[in-house]
């Protein structure tokens, strides 16, 4: 039966397939509880994963709301250039936190990225960097949740109430049953899951648009501009759909919004912490920056399908004025195609495993942050190891439920669903340099490390709030009147970056640095790091990671 | 952590094996039956063959990551 102004109907064994799936993600929390004893069990997963259980789980924390159907929907309005997000947005920076920083944060012993920043610069830098990731989970795990139950009303005409607390119910449960452990489990569940659910589509859409070199034909008979190369219509801010630069696209998201994000967002780090040696958590975010490569063939390439099969898709305000589809409903349009009887139940579920797993990510990395990073510092007396724990449990179901709170605010001012780039821009690129630098230079002193995150995040804040006052300061910060939002965040971003790294390094230089005896272990001149020099070449990480990196560069060159 | 705990791959198995068998099923009767779901290139049968895959993917990791009789 399909409700009314819905776009497709799940038969009975679609239900089944999707109900299936609600049962063995609560059955996996129940079951993992029993591992679940101690504060290393809950917040860290025990440390006992390997290499491929958190590279995958790395990789499945990242692929929320926005990835599938939000990526999806951005190839069909501004073609591959979408798939710089997968590429150059994400895979030099996973290598770089592979190679260069996770020997730090796993020697360390942290807890948590704001637990580094603690270790190396002292409470100030680590509250501030605590309260702004706090913040920053809970609106996106609300937006996630949003997200969710508006494809599913869209989609399948469910009550957007109905979605939010299901769902929301569901991932408290299980989070809060078996912590990171249960979190990663699902995760990895929820990857393979998401791959089975959604590889059909451009498997048949590639058959029914008669392969690439069609579909490319296809789209430039439909479409006039250049929708299917990377690099080649990004030399002007005027001759590509996205008005973008590729100046912006290297430096603003490449070398700082990506490295930001891969590197120091909690969110997907935390999962690689949980590797069970140093070795592990080296190799986790190269297996993941090998999964993530592939990404784009299951939500770039639909996207690029429905430009050659699909043509006439619109834009949110003309679809709702004129009764007609959007290009964000392009995903699911496209199950609605090639999905059959039980394989649209698959695909939703793929779906709804995406959008569960981006939450669970949220809500697992907000509770340690919250329980280790403020609670516990504000806590004088020593407390048992299992108050934590139950901390822990607790924060994940007040987490939840702030961000049902935040999910019904999104609801309410809809446009706040535009601002999530803007919030990375805000709280993760100038962590990066706070956090690299930290790693890098032993000069860095705790008030650099303090200011500097501080002046980058209030400059990020003030250059947005300066273009929602006055609508021509875009040219100053996006180098072009012609830019639009997705470049201005790259730029805001790129600025904020310099401006946290440039008073990190002032203020250093004119105060007194730490000793060197007590930097051991957080920064690179003054840490012995183990060798791998014992290690056959296939079983090194700096050869994955070289042979990633190829990879990357080639399909760089192929789409060019 | 000192109890043996069952691989999540073991989970993916068993999911994948049941999944597998539904859609099988479905698309096994959508042949029998067919005219009821109006779908691009319905002739391919994806479901019969995309079942049958999920099927053999869940098998493997059943055998391979089963529960040991014996722990550590």
């Amino acid at each position: 039966m399909q409700n009314p102004g819905s776009l497709m109907s799940l038969n009975g064994v679609d239900m089944a397939i999707v109900a299936l799936y609600f049962v063995v993600v609560l059955a996996i929390g129940f079951y993992l509880k029993r591992f679940t004893k101690t504060g290393n069990d809950f917040f860290m997963a025990g440390r006992e994963m390997t290499s491929w259980v958190a590279g995958l789980s790395f990789v499945a924390a990242n692929l929320g709301a926005l990835e599938l159907m939000g990526w999806a929907a951005s190839s069909y309005q501004y073609g591959i250039l979408a798939a710089h997000w997968y590429w150059i947005g994400a895979i030099p920076a996973m290598l770089f936190l592979a190679i260069v920083m996770m020997p730090f944060y796993y020697i360390s012993k942290t807890h948590s990225v704001p637990g580094y920043l603690q270790l190396r610069y002292g409470n100030s830098s680590r509250s501030l960097s605590a309260l702004c990731f706090g913040v920053m989970t809970v609106l996106m795990s609300g937006i996630n949740m949003y997200s969710m139950a508006l494809v599913l009303k869209v989609v399948l005409g469910w009550d957007i109430h109905f979605s939010i607390w299901v769902s929301s119910i569901t991932v408290a449960l299980y989070v809060a049953l078996g912590g990171l452990l249960s979190a990663i489990f699902n995760e990895v569940l929820q990857f393979v899951l998401i791959w089975l659910g959604a590889l059909l589509i451009p498997i048949i859409g590639l058959i029914e648009a008669g392969g690439w070199g069609n579909m490319v034909a296809k789209i430039q008979q439909n479409f006039q501009g250049d929708y299917t190369h990377l690099w080649r219509s990004i030399g002007s801010f005027s001759d590509n759909p996205m008005g973008i630069h590729w100046t912006g696209i290297v430096f603003g998201l490449g070398a700082v919004l990506s490295m930001g994000y891969w590197t120091t967002d909690f969110l997907v780090v935390q999962r690689v912490l949980a590797a069970k040696d140093l070795r592990s958590a080296k190799m986790a975010p190269i297996i993941g920056a090998g999964f993530k490569m592939m990404v784009p063939f299951i939500v770039i390439l639909p996207g690029l399908l429905g430009l050659a099969v699909m043509p006439g898709l619109v834009g949110e305000a003309e679809a709702l004025a004129t009764g007609g589809h959007s290009y964000n409903e392009v995903l699911p349009l496209m199950m609605g195609r090639y999905l059959g009887p039980g394989l649209l139940g698959l695909g939703i579920t793929a779906l709804i495993a995406g959008f569960m797993s981006g939450m669970a990510g949220n809500v697992s990395a907000f509770a340690t942050v919250w329980t280790y990073d403020i609670y516990k510092p504000l806590r004088k007396k020593p407390l048992s190891d299992g108050h934590f724990v139950s901390v822990g449990r607790w924060c994940t179901i007040l987490g939840v439920l702030v961000s049902i709170g935040t999910a019904y605010l999104v609801m309410e001012f809809a446009s706040i669903m535009d601002y999530v780039q803007a919030l990375f821009s805000f709280f993760i690129a100038p962590l990066f340099p706070t956090v690299l630098l930290g790693m890098l230079w032993k000069r860095t002193t705790s008030a650099g490390g303090f200011w500097g995150l501080l002046a980058g995040t209030v400059s990020s804040i003030g250059m947005w709030i300066w273009v929602k006052v006055d609508p021509s300061a875009l040219r100053i910060i996006a180098l072009s009147p012609g830019a639009k939002a997705m470049a201005e965040n790259m730029y805001r971003g790129l600025w904020s970056c310099l401006i946290c790294a440039g008073v990190t390094i002032a203020v250093s230089l004119l105060t007194k640095p730490k000793p060197e005896s007590a930097l051991n272990g957080l920064v690179r001149s003054c840490t012995v790091l183990p060798s791998e020099k014992h290690l056959t070449l296939f079983r090194r990480p700096a050869f994955w990671a070289g042979v990633v990196f190829v990879v990357f560069v080639f399909l760089n060159v192929l789409f060019w | 952590m000192a109890k043996k705990m069952i691989s999540i791959w073991f989970f993916i198995g068993l999911l994948l094996t049941v999944y597998g068998v539904l859609i099988l099923g479905a698309g096994i009767y959508d042949l029998i039956v067919p005219g009821r779901h109006n779908v691009v290139l319905r002739e391919l049968h994806a479901g019969v063959w995309w079942g049958a895959l999920l099927i053999v993917i869940g098998i493997v990791y059943l055998v391979f990551f089963r529960p040991k009789r014996t722990g550590k």
